[in-house]
C-alpha cells in the first residue's frame, strides 16, 4: 500500500485520494483515529479493571462458606474502621509520611551538590552512583538489609565500637520507634525504606535545582543576602515543586509496599500485606478490594495537597 | 449510563466466577496411553530432575518410562497453590492440609480411582483415609510427604531439650537466666492458632479442646487470649525460612516453631541447634498430590501418582526435603535417605502430630478460617 502511494500518485477520483481529502477536511476525524485506540486501551484495560476491582468491594463475603456472593453491601468499607484494620492504615500512613520527610532531608544536599557543583565526568559519576542501587533487584536489597541490621551485623558492630550501645538500647525502648532488636524495630524498617526510595527523591529535586537560574542567586548576593538567607528564601521555595514531586514517589511507593514490612520491622501488617493476605490466604476479594481503596484515597488527598505546593506548575 | 456499565461489569465478573465452579468430573475408569505432557504445581524441591544435585532425580526416569514430559511450576505458599489451581491449566498440585480442603470445597480438584494406582498398596496405613484428602468417602489424590512442625532451639541455651511449648507461650526465664522476651519466634500464618490450641488442649483440659482445628467460640476466645499474651514476647513472626535461619544465627533468637528443613540446614552449618517435639505434641503438614478437576493430561497424571508412591522416589524426596515418606518401605528403599533418615526426621512421632487442615465452620459450630485470618492479623499488630 505504502509503496503504491509513493510511487504512483492516485488519480483524483481514486478511493485513496478521496480518503486523504476527507482526513484533511475533517481534522477531528484524523485526531480521533489516532487517539481512540490508546484511549480504548486505557479505558478498558486500566480503568475497567480498576473499577471492577473496586466494585468487588461491595460484594458480600460469607464467613461460613468462605464464598463471595454478588449481594451488595457496605460492610467491607465500614470494616476498614475496625480498630485492628484502622491500625494498619495508620501504621502505613505514618511510615509513608516519615519516609517522605526523611528522604527529602537526605536527598536535598546531594541533589544540590549534583546540580551546582558537578560538571561533565563528575556529574555522570553522580548520576550513575544515584541510579546504581536501582540496577540491583529490590528483593536482594531488602534481604541484604536484614543482614546489615542483624544483631551480629555491620550496623550494630559500628554502634558497639563507637560506644553507642546504650544509646541504641534507649532508642529501641521508645514505643512507636523501637522494637526488640534493630532489625525488628520501626527504626530499622524506616532506614530500609529511606534507602530504597532515596533515588526517587534525589532526581526530581536535582532537576528542579538545575532549572533554577544562577542569576537569581547572584541577585540575592548582590542585594546583601547571607548564604543562609539565600538558601531559605530563594533556593528552598523554588525547589518545593521538585521536593513535592519526589515525595509523591516516596509516599505512594511506601504506601503500597508489602515486601520490606515483611522482612524488616516489628510484627503488624501494612496495607499492601493486608491486601495480599486477604485475597491470597482467605480469598476474601471484597475486603481486599476495600483495602485497595485506602491508598487510592490517601494518594488523592496527598496529590491535592502537593498541587497547592505547586508541584505541577512546571509540567 | 454509568449505572448500566457497572451493572454489566459486575454481571460479567459474577458469570466468570460461577462458570469456574460448575465442574464435577467422574473418576477415570482406566488409564490409557500418556498424553506426552504433565504440568505440576509443587513446593520448591519437591519435584527434582537432578538440576540442583545430580543424585536427586526422580523425574528423568518417569519421563523415559511413560513419555510424559514433566513441567513444574513451583509455588511458595499454600495460597499461591490455591490461586494457581483456580486459574487452571495444571494437572497436579502437591497441596498441604491447609490448602487441600479449600481445593476440594472449591471443586478445583477431582476424586481419583485408587484401583488404577498399583503402588497404592505401599501407602502408610496411618495416612489412609486421612480427613485432609478424603471427603465423603471419596479420595482426592495420593499422599506425597509429611512432616512435623518441631520446636527448634539453641542447644547452648537449652542444655536439655525443652519439654513444653510453654517456652514460647509464657513469659519466663530460660535456662541461661535471661528472660525469653524478644528471643522467641512464632509462625506468621493464621494456622498458628492451632499450635496455641494444641498447647491449651493439654495445659487447660477444662476447655475441652478435642481438635485444634475445630474450636468453638469459648475455646477460640481462650486461644486468642494466649496468643495476645504471647505477642510482646515475640522477636519476629517468621514466614521466610532463610530469614528465620539468619535470626537464629545473628539475632540471638533461641527458640521457635520450625520445619525440619531449617533444623537440618542449621545443623549442617555446625550451628548449636537441635529440635524436639514437646510433650503437648505438635502440629504438622501432610501433602497430597491432587488432580485438577479439568486436567488436560489425566493419564499422565495417574502415571505420575503411581510413580510417586514408589519407595525409592519417596525416600529420595524425603532425603532432599527433610520430610517423611508416605510409604514406609521408603525408609529402607533409599540410599540418599540412609538407614536412620526416617528416625531423624520423626517417623515415629506420627501419633503426636495434629495435621494441618483448613478450619471449617460446619454450619456455624466452629470458628471458620476467615476469622482465624482476621484475628491473627490483629494479634500480630498488637490488638
Amino acid at each position: 500500500m505504502n509503496t503504491l502511494a509513493i510511487t504512483r500518485t492516485p488519480a483524483p477520483g481514486s478511493p485513496l485520494r478521496r480518503f486523504s481529502n476527507l482526513l484533511y477536511r475533517r481534522p477531528n476525524l484524523y485526531l480521533s483515529m489516532l487517539l481512540v485506540p490508546p484511549l480504548l486501551w486505557f479505558g478498558a484495560i486500566y480503568l475497567g479493571s480498576l473499577l471492577t476491582l473496586l466494585w468487588q468491594g461491595f460484594y458480600t463475603f460469607d464467613d461460613f462458606t468462605m464464598a463471595v456472593t454478588p449481594d451488595l453491601t457496605l460492610a467491607n468499607f465500614t470494616a476498614l474502621f475496625q480498630p485492628s484494620n484502622f491500625d494498619i492504615i495508620v501504621r502505613t500512613l505514618s511510615m509513608a509520611i516519615a519516609v517522605s520527610i526523611a528522604s527529602a532531608i537526605v536527598a536535598f544536599p546531594i541533589a544540590y551538590y549534583m546540580a551546582r557543583y558537578t560538571r561533565g565526568k563528575t556529574k555522570a559519576f553522580f548520576y550513575i552512583a544515584v541510579m546504581l542501587p536501582m540496577w540491583a533487584s529490590y528483593i536482594v536489597k531488602a534481604y541484604a538489609w536484614t543482614l546489615l541490621l542483624a544483631k551480629g551485623g555491620v550496623a550494630q558492630w559500628f554502634v558497639q565500637h563507637l560506644g553507642l550501645g546504650p544509646v541504641l538500647q534507649f532508642v529501641l525502648g521508645i514505643p512507636g520507634v523501637g522494637g526488640s532488636t534493630l532489625s525488628t524495630s520501626h527504626l530499622g524498617r524506616f532506614l530500609v525504606f529511606v534507602y530504597i526510595w532515596l533515588p526517587f527523591m534525589i532526581l526530581p529535586i536535582q532537576a528542579s535545582l538545575e532549572r533554577l537560574p544562577p542569576s537569581l542567586l547572584q541577585a540575592s548576593a548582590d542585594l546583601g543576602a547571607r548564604p543562609r538567607q539565600t538558601l531559605m528564601q530563594v533556593i528552598l521555595p523554588l525547589s518545593v515543586p521538585g521536593i513535592a514531586a519526589g515525595s509523591i514517589f516516596t509516599f505512594s511507593l511506601t504506601l503500597g509496599d508489602f515486601i520490606v514490612p515483611q522482612l524488616v520491622g516489628p510484627p503488624g501488617y501494612f496495607v499492601g500485606s493486608m491486601v495480599y493476605a486477604q485475597q491470597g490466604a482467605i480469598g476474601n476479594m471484597p475486603m481486599a478490594a476495600a483495602f485497595t481503596l485506602v491508598p487510592i484515597v490517601l494518594i488523592a488527598i496527598y496529590l491535592s495537597i502537593v498541587k497547592r505546593l505547586g508541584a505541577f506548575d512546571a509540567l | 449510563m454509568y449505572a448500566h456499565k457497572t451493572a454489566l461489569l459486575s454481571a460479567l465478573t459474577t458469570a466468570l466466577l460461577t462458570s469456574v465452579s460448575l465442574q464435577a468430573a467422574e473418576p477415570l475408569k482406566a488409564v490409557g496411553a500418556g498424553e506426552g505432557q504433565l504440568d505440576i504445581v509443587a513446593w520448591p524441591g519437591y519435584i527434582e530432575r537432578g538440576e540442583s544435585d545430580k543424585a536427586y532425580d526422580w523425574v528423568t526416569g518417569f519421563e523415559k518410562e511413560t513419555g510424559c514430559k514433566v513441567n513444574v511450576k513451583t509455588a511458595a505458599t499454600s495460597d499461591e497453590m490455591v490461586s494457581l489451581m483456580t486459574k487452571g491449566g495444571y494437572d497436579l498440585v502437591t497441596a498441604s492440609g491447609d490448602a487441600s480442603l479449600r481445593l476440594i470445597a472449591g471443586k478445583r480438584v477431582q476424586p481419583i480411582n485408587t484401583a488404577l494406582i498399583a503402588n497404592w498398596k505401599n501407602l502408610d496405613p496411618r495416612l489412609k483415609d486421612a480427613p485432609w484428602y478424603v471427603v465423603n468417602q471419596q479420595t482426592y489424590g495420593t499422599p506425597y510427604q509429611w512432616g512435623p512442625n518441631v520446636l527448634m532451639y539453641n542447644s547452648e541455651v537449652f542444655k536439655q531439650a525443652p519439654t513444653s511449648w510453654s517456652v514460647l507461650f509464657n513469659a519466663q526465664d530460660l535456662p541461661d537466666g535471661k528472660p525469653n522476651k524478644g528471643r522467641v519466634q512464632a509462625y506468621d500464618g493464621p494456622i498458628y492458632i492451632a499450635d496455641a490450641a494444641l498447647y491449651l488442649k493439654t495445659t487447660k483440659p477444662e476447655l475441652g479442646i478435642k481438635d485444634p482445628y475445630q474450636l468453638d467460640e469459648a475455646q477460640y476466645k481462650a486461644v486468642l487470649g494466649l496468643l495476645r499474651a504471647q505477642q510482646p514476647l515475640i522477636h519476629r513472626y517468621w514466614h521466610d525460612t532463610t530469614v528465620q535461619m539468619s535470626d537464629f544465627k545473628n539475632e540471638g533468637v533461641v527458640a521457635s516453631g520450625a520445619w525440619p528443613y531449617q533444623v537440618n540446614g542449621l545443623m549442617n552449618e555446625k550451628q548449636p541447634i537441635a529440635s524436639t517435639i514437646p510433650k503437648e505434641g505438635a502440629t504438622g503438614w501432610a501433602d497430597t498430590t491432587m488432580l485438577h478437576a479439568e486436567a488436560k493430561h489425566p493419564n499422565c497424571a495417574y502415571k505420575w501418582m503411581d510413580w510417586s508412591l514408589q519407595p525409592k522416589v519417596q525416600g529420595d524426596v524425603a532425603a532432599w526435603f527433610g520430610s517423611l515418606p508416605a510409604v514406609p518401605a521408603a525408609c529402607k528403599g533409599s540410599e540418599l535417605l540412609g538407614a536412620e533418615g526416617c528416625k531423624t526426621n520423626g517417623f515415629d512421632q506420627f501419633d503426636k502430630i495434629a495435621f494441618w487442615k483448613t478450619p471449617q465452620a460446619e454450619g456455624g459450630k466452629f470458628v471458620p478460617y476467615s476469622r482465624w485470618t482476621q484475628d491473627y492479623i490483629a494479634i500480630m499488630g498488637g490488638r
